[in-house]
Order: C-alpha cells, then sequence, then structure tokens
C-alpha cells in the first residue's frame, strides 16, 4: 500500500480540501520521540502530563502523519499543549479555541484536528462557543483537562469547582452550584460525549481514539489533577488511592439521552466511559452538501464566469 | 438642476421642455412604501443609459413603517455626490411633505399624492406645486385588494413622463424585477407604470429630458456599496468567511452566504462575533484567506482575536461597515467615528493595514488589495467603510472579471524547513506554510500570541521580543513603500486642502470644483491608506496654507477628528485642522465649503 494512512472517503472528496502533493514514498507511523516537541513546562505530577502521553500513543498507534495533524488550544496550563508537539499546531485565545478550530475544520477536512483546554477555558470564557460548536456538530475533537480549579492563574475558582471549595476567590469555599459538564454538552447537542480520568491510562487512550472515529463534534472530559491548587482533587475516582473507577455499565444505551442525563446526575466520582453517542450530519457535511447543490447550478463554469453572471443581472 | 438649453418655451398647452444635464429627485414616504425600489430603478436605468448616478437614502430604525427616503441624482456628466438640494420632491405624505420641501432648491419643484397631502400656501410662492391624486389612480389603475401598493411603481411612471426615461428599458427592468413572481404581479406593475405614465399628461407645465451623455468603452453596472464590496472579496479569491448580524453591515454576511457555495466556498454565521472572527483566523491558519466583518459594536468585540491574528501573523480581512456610534449609538446613521479602534484598538502594540474606499467602485478593487495586502504581508487588513458607501447606489464602469479574479488556494508542496517568524527576511515577512504541509527537517511551526521564538514557541526573552515587535512593524513599513501616494485633486499648491477619507471623496471633489469656479483656491486629498499611510503626504501639506481634515465624527478634546489627529500626531503640522461634524448625515458640498470659509478669517481666496 502506497498509504498506510486511512482517509475517509468522504473527507478525501470534498471539493474544500486542497490537493496534497506526494513524494510517493512509503511511510512508517511516528515514534515519541519525532511528535515530542518542547519539554512540557507543568508541574511534576500533573495529570495533563498522562494527556499528552496518551497523545503521543494516540499519533503512533493511528499512524497519523505530522503535517495532518492539527493540534489547537486556548489559553490555560492543560492548553500550553500544542507546544509539546510536533506537529502544526496554533496556541490560541483564552476561551475561543472551539471557534479557531472551527475555522480549519470547515475549511480544511483533510487534518486531523485535536482540541485541548481547560475547564474554565471550555465553561466560563468559552461556555457558549461550547454550545454552538455542538449544536453544529462540527467536525472535530475535543479533550477538556478539568481540574476543578484556574491553574495558570493560580487558583481561582472554576465553574467545574465543588461547592466549598476554598480558593484565592473565595477563600470562605466556593458559594456558586458548578456546571455539570456532561450534561451541559449532551443539551447542547455534542454527538459524542465521554468521562474520563488521567489516572487510567488505558482508558483515557480508548476514549481518545473513539472520539477521533467520531464523525462529528466529539468531546471527552477527562479529569486531569492540579497537584499544585487541587490536590487529591480526583482521589475517589482513583483505585490507587482508596477511590472506585467504574465503567458505564455494557447495558447503557449510548443513544439514549435520558439514560445519559441519568449517568451525569450521579454523584462524584460516577461512572466512566461513552455517556452519549449519536450520528447526526456534521455541519461540515451539510455546507458541503449546500456547495454541492450551488456547484451543479453553476456546472463548468470557471469562478469568474460564475460572477459575470451576476455581475450581469446588475447591469 | 443644471439646464443647458430651454427649448420650445410653451405659453400653455403643451408642457415645455427643458434639457438638462442632471437632476436631484428626493422621493420621500414611508419604508413600505417601496420607495427604495424607484430609486434603484432609477439609477440602474440611468447606468444602462450610460449616466452617472449617485443615490442616498435613510432608512428608519424601525422594522416597518416610519419616514424613510430616497436621493437619486442623475447625470450626464460626472456626478459626485448625491446633491446638496433636490430639483424635485416626491411627496407621498404631509410628513414627506413638510419635513422634505427645505431638501428642495428655490423654484423646484413638488409633486405630491392630492390623496394625503395639503399643500401649504406659504410654500406654493417658492415652489412650484403639482397635486396628484397618486394614490386613488394606482388603486385605480390596478384595482382588486392591492389597495395603493403600487404606488411607488405609478410614480416611476410620472418621472418617467417628466423626465422622458426610456420607457422600452424601464418595461425591460420591471421585468427583469419580477420575474420569478407571480405572473400577475408584473402584469400589475407594468399596469401601475403605465397609468403613471399617461396619467401625467397634461398635468404638467414643464417636462425634461438628459442631454447625451458620453459613450463608455465599457458597459456600466450598478449595484451599492455593500454588494460591490463582497463581489470584489470574491473577485479577490475569498472562500471563507464568518461573522454574525449587525446593521449595516450584514448585506454583505448575507451576500457571500448567498453566493460563496457557488464557488465552493462557506459563509457561517457564529454566536458572536468573537467567534466569527475566530473561525476567520482559524481559516486563515488554515490557509485561506477569510472575511469577517461588523459594524461598531461588533469591531470592539474582536479586538482580542484581532491582536492575536497580528501577534500569530495570520491573514485576515476584516470588514467595519461604520455608523454613529458610541455603543449602540445611531444605528441607521452615517459616522466615521471607528478610525481609531481600527487603527489602535487592541491590546499592546498591534500594528494592523487599514483602508478606506473612497466609492462604490473602490469597495470592489480594495477589496481585492486588501486580499493580496493579508496573502503576502500575512497581517490583517481592514477595510473600513460606512453607512452611506454601503447603501448608496452608483453606476460605475462593468470590471474585467476575467482579469481581475484570482486563485489563492494554498500551496502545500512540501518544504525543507520553515521558521513561520523568520526574523531574516528584510522586510519581516516570507510565504506561509500551512497544516496540510509537510516540513523535511521534521521541526513544525506553532501559530501563537505569546512573544515566540523563529519556530513559534514561547521566549520570555527581552531581545527577541523587541526584534519581533521590529519585525511586526518593519512588514507594514515595507508595504507603506510600495502604496502608491494619492493625487492631489486640483493645482498641488494653493490656499486650501481639503482632505478626506471613505465615503466624503465625492462632496468634497464637488466642494472643489464648486470653489474654484467661484475663484477660490482650494483643492483636495483623498488618504485611502490610513495605516500605513502613503508616503510624501508632507509634501504635499507644505504646498497649502491651511489643511482641513473633513470627517464625520466629533472634533475631539483637541479640536480634530480622527483622522486629523492621525495626521497631525504623523506630521506634527499645526495647519493641520479639523472640519468635522456628527448629525448622522453625509456631508453637503455647501457645509464643507462654509465651514472652511468661516475658519479662515481670510476667506479662501488665495491671499
Ligand atoms: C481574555 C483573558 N482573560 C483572562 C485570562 C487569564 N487566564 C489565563 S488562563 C485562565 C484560566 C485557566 O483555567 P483553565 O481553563 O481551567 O485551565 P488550567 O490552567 O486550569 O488548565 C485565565 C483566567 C486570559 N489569558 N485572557
Ligand atoms: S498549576 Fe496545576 S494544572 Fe498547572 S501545571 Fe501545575 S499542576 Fe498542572
Ligand atoms: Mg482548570
Amino acid at each position: 500500500m502506497s498509504n498506510p494512512i486511512t482517509e475517509t472517503p468522504a473527507r478525501a472528496s470534498i471539493l474544500a480540501a486542497p490537493a496534497v502533493p506526494t513524494l510517493g514514498e512509503e511511510r512508517k507511523g511516528l515514534t515519541k520521540k519525532e511528535v515530542a516537541a518542547d519539554h512540557p513546562t507543568w508541574c511534576p505530577g500533573c495529570g495533563d502530563f498522562s494527556v499528552l502521553a496518551l497523545y503521543f500513543k494516540l499519533i503512533e498507534k493511528r499512524k497519523l502523519w505530522h503535517e495532518k495533524i492539527t493540534t489547537v488550544a486556548g489559553i490555560g496550563c492543560s492548553s500550553r499543549f500544542p507546544y509539546f508537539v510536533q506537529a502544526h499546531g496554533a496556541h490560541y485565545i483564552h476561551g475561543r479555541a472551539l471557534p479557531f478550530a472551527s475555522g480549519i475544520s470547515l475549511s480544511r477536512p483533510d487534518l486531523h484536528l485535536f482540541v485541548f483546554g481547560g475547564d474554565g477555558d471550555a465553561f466560563s470564557i468559552g461556555g457558549n462557543h461550547v454550545n454552538h460548536t455542538a449544536r453544529k456538530n462540527i467536525k472535530m475533537s475535543y479533550l477538556i483537562m478539568d481540574n476543578w480549579v484556574y491553574g495558570l492563574t493560580k487558583k481561582q475558582t472554576s465553574p467545574t469547582s465543588p461547592l466549598g471549595f476554598k480558593s484565592k476567590t473565595d477563600i470562605w469555599g466556593a458559594v456558586d452550584q458548578p456546571i455539570n459538564p456532561m450534561k451541559q454538552l449532551i443539551s447542547a447537542g455534542a454527538t459524542f460525549v465521554a468521562r474520563t480520568t488521567t489516572t487510567n491510562v488505558n482508558h483515557l487512550l480508548q476514549m481518545m481514539e473513539q472520539a477521533m472515529d467520531h464523525d462529528g463534534f466529539s468531546v471527552i472530559e477527562c479529569f486531569s489533577e492540579c497537584v499544585e491548587f487541587y490536590e487529591g482533587a480526583f482521589d475517589a475516582s482513583n483505585p490507587r488511592k482508596g477511590g472506585k473507577f467504574e465503567l458505564v455499565p455494557e447495558t447503557h444505551d449510548v443513544t439514549d439521552e435520558m439514560a445519559a442525563y441519568k449517568l451525569a446526575d450521579e454523584p462524584f466520582p460516577g461512572k466512566f466511559g461513552v455517556f452519549y453517542k449519536v450520528n447526526r450530519p456534521t455541519k461540515n457535511a451539510l455546507e458541503q452538501n449546500i456547495i454541492c447543490k450551488a456547484r451543479e447550478k453553476v456546472g463548468a463554469k470557471k469562478d469568474w464566469e460564475t460572477l459575470q453572471a451576476t455581475f450581469n443581472r446588475l447591469k | 438642476m443644471s439646464e443647458a438649453t430651454i427649448s420650445n418655451p410653451s405659453s400653455g398647452g403643451a408642457p415645455k421642455i427643458s434639457k438638462i444635464s442632471e437632476a436631484v429627485i428626493r422621493i420621500a414616504g414611508n419604508s413600505q412604501d417601496g420607495i427604495q425600489a424607484i430609486g434603484g430603478f432609477l439609477a440602474r436605468l440611468a447606468g444602462r443609459s450610460e449616466q452617472e448616478v449617485m443615490t442616498f437614502m435613510t432608512i428608519p430604525a424601525t422594522i416597518s413603517g416610519g419616514a424613510s427616503i430616497f436621493q437619486v441624482r442623475i447625470g450626464s456628466g460626472e456626478v459626485l455626490s448625491a446633491g446638496d438640494e433636490a430639483d424635485v420632491l416626491l411627496a407621498f405624505y404631509q410628513h414627506s411633505y413638510e419635513g422634505h420641501l427645505s431638501s428642495v432648491k428655490k423654484g423646484g419643484m413638488v409633486v405630491y399624492d392630492s390623496d394625503h397631502v395639503t399643500p401649504n400656501p406659504e410654500f406654493e410662492k417658492d415652489y412650484r406645486h403639482i397635486g396628484l391624486p397618486i394614490s386613488s389612480r394606482t388603486v385605480e389603475a390596478i384595482g382588486g385588494t392591492a389597495k395603493d401598493k403600487g404606488k411607488n411603481i405609478f410614480t416611476l411612471g410620472l418621472l418617467a413622463k417628466m423626465f422622458d426615461l426610456n420607457v422600452p428599458k424601464i418595461e425591460k427592468l420591471i421585468h427583469e424585477r419580477f420575474t420569478g413572481k407571480d405572473e400577475s404581479i408584473v402584469k400589475n406593475a407594468l399596469a401601475a407604470f403605465h397609468a403613471g405614465y399617461s396619467f401625467s399628461v397634461g398635468h404638467l407645465y414643464e417636462t425634461f429630458q438628459f442631454i447625451d451623455a458620453k459613450q463608455k468603452d465599457r458597459p456600466q453596472i450598478v449595484m451599492n456599496g455593500n454588494e460591490a464590496l463582497g463581489l470584489g472579496l470574491i473577485a479577490a479569491g475569498v472562500r471563507f468567511g464568518a461573522g454574525y448580524p449587525i446593521t449595516p453591515w450584514s448585506d454583505i454576511m448575507e451576500l457571500l452566504r448567498r453566493e460563496l457555495p457557488k464557488y465552493g466556498g462557506m459563509f457561517i454565521q457564529c454566536e458572536d462575533e468573537i467567534a466569527s472572527i475566530s473561525m476567520a483566523i482559524g481559516a486563515g491558519y488554515a490557509g485561506k484567506v477569510a472575511v469577517t466583518g461588523s459594524s461598531g459594536p461588533g469591531i470592539s468585540l474582536k479586538t482580542e482575536a484581532l491582536g492575536w491574528a497580528i501577534m500569530a501573523e495570520v491573514p485576515l480581512i476584516v470588514v467595519d461597515v461604520q455608523r454613529g456610534g458610541p455603543s449602540t449609538g445611531m444605528p441607521t446613521n452615517v459616522e466615521q467615528s471607528d478610525l481609531n479602534i481600527a487603527c489602535y484598538g487592541g491590546h499592546g502594540d498591534s500594528p494592523r493595514v487599514v483602508i478606506a474606499p473612497a466609492n462604490v467602485e473602490d469597495c470592489f478593487y480594495m477589496a481585492i488589495e486588501a486580499v493580496n495586502i493579508a496573502k503576502k504581508y500575512n497581517v490583517p487588513v481592514i477595510i473600513i467603510t460606512d453607512q452611506a458607501i454601503a447603501t448608496r447606489i452608483e453606476a460605475f464602469e462593468e470590471p474585467n472579471l476575467e482579469k481581475v479574479c484570482q486563485d489563492i488556494s494554498p500551496d502545500l508542496t512540501p518544504v525543507a524547513d520553515y521558521k513561520p517568524y523568520d526574523l531574516s527576511t528584510p522586510d519581516g515577512y516570507n510565504p506561509r506554510v500551512v497544516p496540510g504541509t509537510r516540513i523535511m527537517s521534521g521541526k513544525y511551526p506553532i501559530a501563537t500570541g505569546l512573544e515566540h521564538d523563529e519556530y513559534g514557541h514561547p521566549t520570555g526573552s527581552p531581545q527577541l521580543h523587541m526584534k519581533m515587535n521590529a519585525k511586526r512593524r518593519k512588514k507594514l513599513q515595507a508595504l507603506a513603500n510600495e502604496i502608491v501616494p494619492p493625487k492631489v485633486y486640483g493645482p498641488s499648491e494653493g490656499n486650501v486642502l481639503l482632505v478626506g477619507w471613505g465615503s466624503t471623496e465625492g462632496p468634497i471633489r464637488e466642494a472643489v470644483d464648486r470653489a474654484r469656479a467661484a475663484g477660490d483656491s482650494v483643492s483636495s486629498l483623498h488618504i485611502r491608506h490610513i495605516s500605513p499611510l502613503p508616503n510624501g503626504l508632507e509634501e504635499v501639506f507644505a504646498g497649502f496654507n491651511h489643511v482641513f481634515v473633513v470627517e464625520m465624527n466629533d472634533e475631539g478634546l483637541y479640536g480634530y477628528g480622527q483622522l486629523g489627529g492621525l495626521l497631525r500626531s504623523r506630521y506634527c503640522d499645526p495647519k493641520i485642522r479639523g472640519l468635522t461634524k456628527t448629525d448622522g448625515l453625509t456631508f453637503k458640498v455647501k457645509e464643507i465649503l462654509d465651514r472652511a470659509k468661516g475658519t479662515i478669517a481670510t476667506g479662501i481666496r488665495k491671499l
């Protein structure tokens, strides 16, 4: 096989994808060494290291090429991610990684697009973008490293901080009701919603693979401990710390929205795995459909001739 | 109305026919009367008759109802503005009559709907009054349940008679306009038109005939500034855009949403302006030159992301169709008060390109220029227009589309190595390598808003921050050397120089023409490239005693408007002064001249 990388035909056929010249050689998958860039600036012991390690593993296992990977993030400790990956990437502004990534996804369906970010980035400043990217079902995988705190700005309350959490902005303990990320994602219309944790690396990799294979907006909430500002936050989900890690029961129907809400309602640590997964046309496909219909009418006309036809009506 | 010759002076009976070179017609009514449609027909007809045309309209802020006007100036020679005073007022209601009489030239003509308007005898000595039962005659002509819907087309018939307009051409326009609709709509429209056309005979004591216009090389096209800008972006090769609705920008996004799929592109309606600019930047990062746009309030929201695009050096087009500000301001009025946010809006040192089209035709060509600048210099370009240019219709020579249309798809050919922020290039820019491109060195770039090294990795080095700041600045200095400096309109030396930007070009030029005809020493300079400024403007200013910067914004704390302030800080020339206003209306020629005269004690004639 001259092209060992699997490209779904739907992606390859899209008009907007520019032609990629090939060098005509057989290519092997990348090794961890080839895909690692800067040494991460995270604190030793930070949960985010695991996510990075498994991202490398995913790239290796799924034989993704450098040039086809695009890693995008907003701002936060977790959002430093793209610098540590040797591939095309962008470190955008706080909370807006999703619309930025949407611009990439919609205009360049030939790329594998992964977005990483924190809980503040996703659910506070970027909250509305999560809703709209979900409802539009724009093709990309989004991994939220939820540490229940603002790490980069050094311990302020985050939208997922539990009630009573003592932070620099809530010295008496957090008083605002935290949001429920899973419920919010499902109700917003995300078509793949999963929950995992950095302390179970096999599960994390499984979730990443499934998210990558999902044709639509796939989101993973991944508990990732901030050892600096919220030590022990997720111990209850870590068997090594005396907690329990329970999978979503096999009987759970991932297309059943009500059942998914029920799972999301369980008190921490709850269950881990795919809560909700449905197939709904992506914005990418719907827009492509509009394009195909319009192009059919245009026929073999060159772009300037199409524009000329419009001008002729303006005389 | 400039009268050339008067033939057939009649003493009653048949109306006399006067030859004219131009006419200003103001139609006043309510927004649901289809006044814009009459204006549109007249403008399009003028375009097809090789005449120059310019329109001006006000739209009420309310959704339906509310007073609305459309003014159209048609000329066989050059038409630079929509005209200070109307030759003919067509008033549908008492409020239209009373509210707009003052816009009519003394001795001008008022045609009113006698079904709704009671003329004021006091005005009858200053203006020629013609009362016609427009509403009832329309109902009579169309019949049925149409009520007086169609009185706009009836009125078009009246005007066609009055100005001896080409009837077959108008019939063709009516057909084109209503094709695809119910057969009876075309029939009713034609019936209304002919009723108006034949009714007027005997009721008008004067009719007019335009002298022949100069033959043009290419056919003319007729459109407004928003259309010209949107279509210019398509010609430039833009295939991706994202936006959020706001008047008067929405027309552009609607046009692009509708048209781009034909070219394999798309325009996305986003949840807000921040998402819109982010999506456009994302597409830009991925290899497109993408567009976003808004009006003042939305531009404010975009500024953080704009700073990222400047820092990360990603091409981007941002359209700002200005309206009255601050805040929600005067959303359906014109103002030029976003120049500061366009040039300086954002945190940190964030040099960007700002260009301002001067008329409708310029919107088309500057859109292409903007795209080419963005792509070459990897920089956001703000195209700043305003409500007046966005909505006014002009006829201009059809562009040679085969020549101007361009393909700007990204090149994904593998490269040996790539430094996205290469410091060794002489002018601070190099072609971008975008995702999907293989880099044989195995070192991949990160686009970033953090200060960075040449590969895009974060750095806290003061040295690098200074070098990168210089790089981002140097690109624009290189661009400045490329910009063709504007030419002075009128002699390049004299007493007064009027400086303008954007939609005021027409009235300023007309002011120069009028002043010079009266023997005054006035020239003008129109600045279309605002950031960076073209080279050599100081030499232009040196040729004049007084420099007035004419702009539709407030005189500010120190007595000059926003461009005025910029020019003063750039040239430290105390003779640069402001000539500003914020009444939400376009400049009248007379206003400009009176204000200039009023400011100079010695008068504007050369000493
Ligand atoms: C517009 C804007 N506001 C505020 C900040 C400051 N800021 C940077 S990261 C951050 C919160 C990060 O929290 P989270 O997203 O949970 O990421 P973490 O650091 O915990 O991984 C804030 C408030 C910013 N960079 N930009
Ligand atoms: S502050 Fe917390 S989240 Fe940030 S790197 Fe350190 S441990 Fe990780
Ligand atoms: Mg966090």
